[in-house]
């Protein structure tokens, strides 16, 4: 089995630097998935690693080997590409066995094999056909099986969905997945979808304008973001980030003069510049008499069928909040939200980084983190 | 435009393009130099070398009237063939493009001119043309003498021209096709709901967005008609009647082969090229800018 | 279509039916000029509806000007031509797409310059070179000193000559060396997406390979394309073959015998005989351009752009 080392990896082009040094491994038999907004160097590095880019600082070593110097055929990955890459003037099942006939493997048993991968994804009533004739997920089907055929060390896959309908999205998703558990390979999966990445992923690691912002299982991402960025980019809605500085009071100021009570988070803090965040699901309605309730103003509500959010503005800053309530709510009506001290996640406006807090909080997100 | 995915290898792609390359620099760099160098200098009669002669290969050539009338006509010939027979493909491709049945024929046809040969053509064209045959010669029946290119200057010239532009339909005709096909269907429909008739679709938005292509067009044809003009010339008047059709090329090809004067056809030569060099950077200018209009 | 507009569809097909009058006529004329005997040819007005004597009118064209040993050579040099072009070219654009050297654009440059400038208008410098195509080198040597020293060194004094004067290589060879070919390559090669490059190289295969194995195989349209342009642009050669064989017997091309077929201006106007010899000359571009028609026009357009 093969983990991916990646050490201090820096990738310019001619003087613009597009990742600033990655330091990361791929455990064997993991499958990690690189997410990233567009331009963020997500695909870079996977470049990088199958050996299609040089690297410009650093080392990336397959399992004992520094590959920096190999080339891609000699560097046992196996890569899907954004737009399949499938050559057009071959057949399937000639696609599928390419590599194969490169590295000289006769033919009778490079055919057993190809009809053997070719079956395993539901494609043998197709192998005479080409590309051109082949419906999108059928391509994607013969892209898989082309990475499949070698038995590779390592898979790699560059945004493989991106040109897929929402609905074969998530049945090729299963399949990845499926794939993986059986064959438990290496694997390494780019993408912007945040679905996709949290769906598929055994750990994701999340890059932003060349640099990890974090590494670490989706629910670890998901409740424990390390960074401002990753707090804002995972998460649908958005997490509610607040922008403000706690006083000596006890409270938290922020927008046009707003104050919410956090008696426990204030103390350690007072007078940073910092930016508060709690998920919408977190943020609840309560009566308006209650104990340091938020006031706020109805913008807008936003119909989920399960449930809907409401866009809400307390003192000038925007809250969303998960409402499971029927009642019918008007814009300009005025609410009551509140939160818990120990669901809040608190960032430096300085560094962006999380700020940890104390040990309530500490238990609270580990048992999200777990569940 | 840049390519992401490059092979690298020190020797491999210079052996690719050894032969090009060779094939380049002994048929195209080498004469083209010689060409500079004729054209500075004069040639002795007798042999024993050249002797520099500065611009003056050049001055003569520009003081020479006959040069002046040979430019005059080349200019003539070049636009009068490139307007007919860009007008007669335009119109043919306009009224192609609208697709109704049966125009897969016509379509085909119109691309054969572009197969003939310039002086095949031209003997087609002078019998068609000839005064004593039964064609347009016909005419001399009713009124005795009224065509007769092999004595009249402007008829000669006039019947080269009306060949030139007829071999030039099919190449243009495929350009002007190919543009307006590219154009996106739904124009057509959005002119057609806001009221525009065919005819003013054609002449409101086709023409205006094919602009491009027609510039395009005009340079190759003008091109053309210092380049393919030889042939038809040689086989349709020989540049008769007394020089009447003897345009650039074609005086070219005389006073250095026939006339054996290698420095004053060098000298032509240089000109010839000039003006092609810039004919195609305007060319190419415009084709940049159509670039970032897209 | 969007709408109906009997009036326009008629004028689209009565101005297409001009059309294909104007067109046509001068290859009607030829045909039937060239099916009729000198009686009936010097007739005026001209009777415009073929006649039986196209088969005696093609022998006695296809003796007065020689015209097989004509078509052989006109084939040897256009099939020369036509299968230089696409090889050389397609080296040449694979090196210049694929490879990153650093003389990649300045090769690029010096053959599409080439473009610019055609045969006829360099014709005179081209000829020049006809007499010793290696002078080039000779002068390169001589520059140096390099033949000064070698017949120091050997006594033998180094004179490399190669005549271009009535040989096929003097036929073919200059029409080899423009950009065309590489031009029209090139503008295919470009469109072929970097992931197939890449995926070529995941799976193992190097340029050759690629080359042999991907990019050939794909290009087998534009290959017919350039093929077409390229025999029909050399079987049309006029003014090169007149320059370069003095030796017509052996050498001549098709397209140089028609001059030969014109009746002279005192002699007998046997017009039938000229059109029935200009009719097979131009029959096989006609041919050629007709059956590859589909392919073709595809590739005279991707060179625009």
């Amino acid at each position: 089995m093969t983990a991916i080392t990646l050490s201090g990896v820096k990738k310019r082009y001619l003087k613009n630097p597009v990742v600033h040094g990655v330091d990361v491994t791929i455990e064997s038999g993991e499958f990690v998935v690189i997410l990233g907004p567009s331009g963020c160097g997500k695909s870079t590095l996977l470049r990088m690693i199958a050996g299609l880019e040089d690297i410009t600082e650093g080392t990336i070593a397959i399992g004992d080997t520094v590959v920096n110097k190999l080339e891609p055929r000699e560097r046992g990955c196996a890569m899907v590409f954004q737009n399949y890459a499938l050559y057009p003037h071959m057949s399937v099942a000639q696609n599928i066995g390419y590599a194969l006939k490169v590295s000289g493997m006769p033919r009778a048993e490079r055919e057993a094999k190809v009809l053997k991968v070719a079956k395993s994804v539901g494609l043998d009533p197709y192998l005479t056909r080409k590309p051109g004739e082949l419906s999108g997920g059928q391509r994607q089907r013969v892209a898989m099986a082309r990475a499949m055929v070698r038995e590779p060390k390592v898979f790699l896959f560059d945004e493989p969905f991106s040109n897929l309908d929402a609905k074969l999205r998530v049945a090729m998703r299963a399949e990845v997945r499926g794939l993986h558990r059986g064959l438990g390979v290496t694997s390494v999966f780019v993408t912007h979808d945040q679905t996709e990445a949290m769906t598929l992923a055994d750990r994701l690691i999340i890059m932003n304008q060349g640099v990890v912002e974090q590494v670490g299982k989706p629910s670890e991402v998901y409740h424990r973001p390390a960074s401002l960025f990753v707090a804002d980019f995972i998460g649908s809605p958005a997490m509610n980030l607040v922008r403000g500085f706690f006083g000596e009071d006890g409270h938290f100021r922020h927008g046009k003069g707003g104050m919410i009570h956090l008696p426990t988070v204030a103390p350690s803090l007072v007078s940073q510049e910092v930016s508060i965040g709690i998920r919408p699901e977190l943020v609840r309605r309560v009566p308006a008499n209650t104990k340091d309730a938020i006031a706020a103003v109805v913008d807008y509500t936003e119909e989920l069928g399960a449930a809907r959010l409401i866009y809400a503005d307390a003192d000038g800053s925007r809250l969303i909040a998960v409402d499971h309530g029927t009642d019918a709510l008007g814009t300009g009506m005025p609410i009551h939200l509140a939160i818990d001290e120990a669901d809040l996640h608190v960032f430096s406006q300085d560094t962006g980084r999380r700020i940890e807090l104390g040990a309530a909080q500490r238990a609270a997100t580990n048992s999200r983190i777990n569940a | 435009m840049e390519r992401r995915a490059f092979y690298r290898n020190p020797i491999l792609p210079w052996l690719l393009l050894a032969p090009q390359l060779i094939l380049v620099l002994v048929f195209f760099y080498w004469p083209t130099s010689q060409a500079l160098f004729w054209a500075f200098t004069l040639e002795q009669p007798w042999g024993g070398g050249n002797t520099w002669a500065g611009f003056n290969n050049f001055l003569s050539l520009f003081g020479d009237t006959r040069y002046w009338a040979t430019v005059g006509r080349s200019a003539f010939y070049a636009i009068a063939a490139t307007v007919i027979s860009m007008g007669i493909a335009l119109t043919l491709a306009m009224f192609v493009d609208r697709a109704l049945k049966g125009t897969r024929l016509f379509q085909s046809v119109f691309v054969w001119p572009y197969a003939i040969a310039a002086p095949a053509a031209g003997v087609a064209f002078r019998f068609i043309f000839a005064p004593e045959a039964g064609l347009i010669g016909a005419v001399n029946e009713i009124w005795p003498g009224i065509w007769n290119p092999a004595t009249n200057g402007f008829h000669a010239l006039g019947m080269v021209i009306v060949c030139h532009a007829w071999l030039g339909i099919g190449y243009n005709f495929i350009f002007f096709l190919a543009a307006l096909q590219m154009l996106p269907k739904s124009l057509s429909e959005a002119g057609a709901m806001d009221g525009a008739r065919p005819y003013r679709r054609m002449l409101d938005l086709q023409l205006p967005l094919i602009a491009p292509t027609v510039f395009f067009l005009l340079i190759m044809n003008l091109i053309s008609s210092f380049t393919d003009s030889f042939g038809l010339i040689d086989v349709m008047t020989e540049g008769g009647p007394i020089n009447a059709t003897e345009v650039m090329v074609y005086k070219l090809y005389v006073d250095g082969f026939k006339g054996l004067d290698y420095s004053g056809a060098a000298a032509q030569s240089i000109v010839l090229m000039i003006l092609v060099i810039a004919l195609t950077f305007i060319q190419f200018r415009w084709v940049e800018k159509r670039v970032h209009y897209n | 279509m969007i709408e109906r507009s009997p009036i326009f569809d008629f004028i689209t097909y009565a101005t297409m039916i001009l059309g294909l009058v104007l067109v046509l006529v001068p290859f009607w004329v030829t045909i039937v000029a060239g099916s009729q005997s000198l009686q009936e040819v010097s007739q005026v007005p001209l009777n415009l509806w073929p006649s039986g004597h196209l088969l005696e009118n093609i022998q006695t064209a296809w003796a007065r000007a020689d015209l097989g040993p004509k078509m052989i050579n006109s084939l040897i040099v256009a099939v020369g031509v036509t299968t230089g072009k696409i090889v050389l070219a397609a080296l040449s654009a694979f090196a210049i797409v694929f490879f990153n050297f650093k003389a990649r654009m300045l090769c690029f440059w010096l053959i599409f310059i080439t473009l610019m400038l055609p045969l006829e208008v360099r014709i005179v410098p081209t000829y020049s070179i006809a007499a010793n195509a290696l002078l080039p080198f000779q002068t390169l040597l001589d520059t140096f000193g390099i033949t000064s020293l070698l017949e120091m060194m050997s006594g033998v004094r180094v004179t490399l000559e190669w005549n271009l004067l009535n040989s096929y290589t003097g036929l073919i060879l200059p029409l080899v060396a423009t950009a065309t070919g590489t031009f029209l390559y090139r503008q295919f090669f470009m469109t072929i997406p970097d992931e197939l490059v890449e995926a070529s190289k995941m799976d193992g295969s190097g340029p050759i390979r690629f080359f042999f194995e991907v990019l050939l195989p794909l290009s087998r349209t534009n290959m017919l394309a350039l093929a077409t342009i390229m025999f029909v642009s050399s079987w049309n050669q006029y003014l090169w073959p007149l320059l370069i064989t003095t030796d017509r017997a052996n050498f001549g091309t098709v397209v140089m015998q028609l001059k030969a077929l014109i009746p002279a201006q005192n002699g007998t106007p046997d017009w039938n005989v000229t059109m029935a010899g200009a009719l097979i000359i131009m029959l096989p571009p006609l041919l050629v351009v007709a059956l590859m028609q589909r392919w073709f026009v595809r590739g005279l357009i991707s060179r625009d752009k």
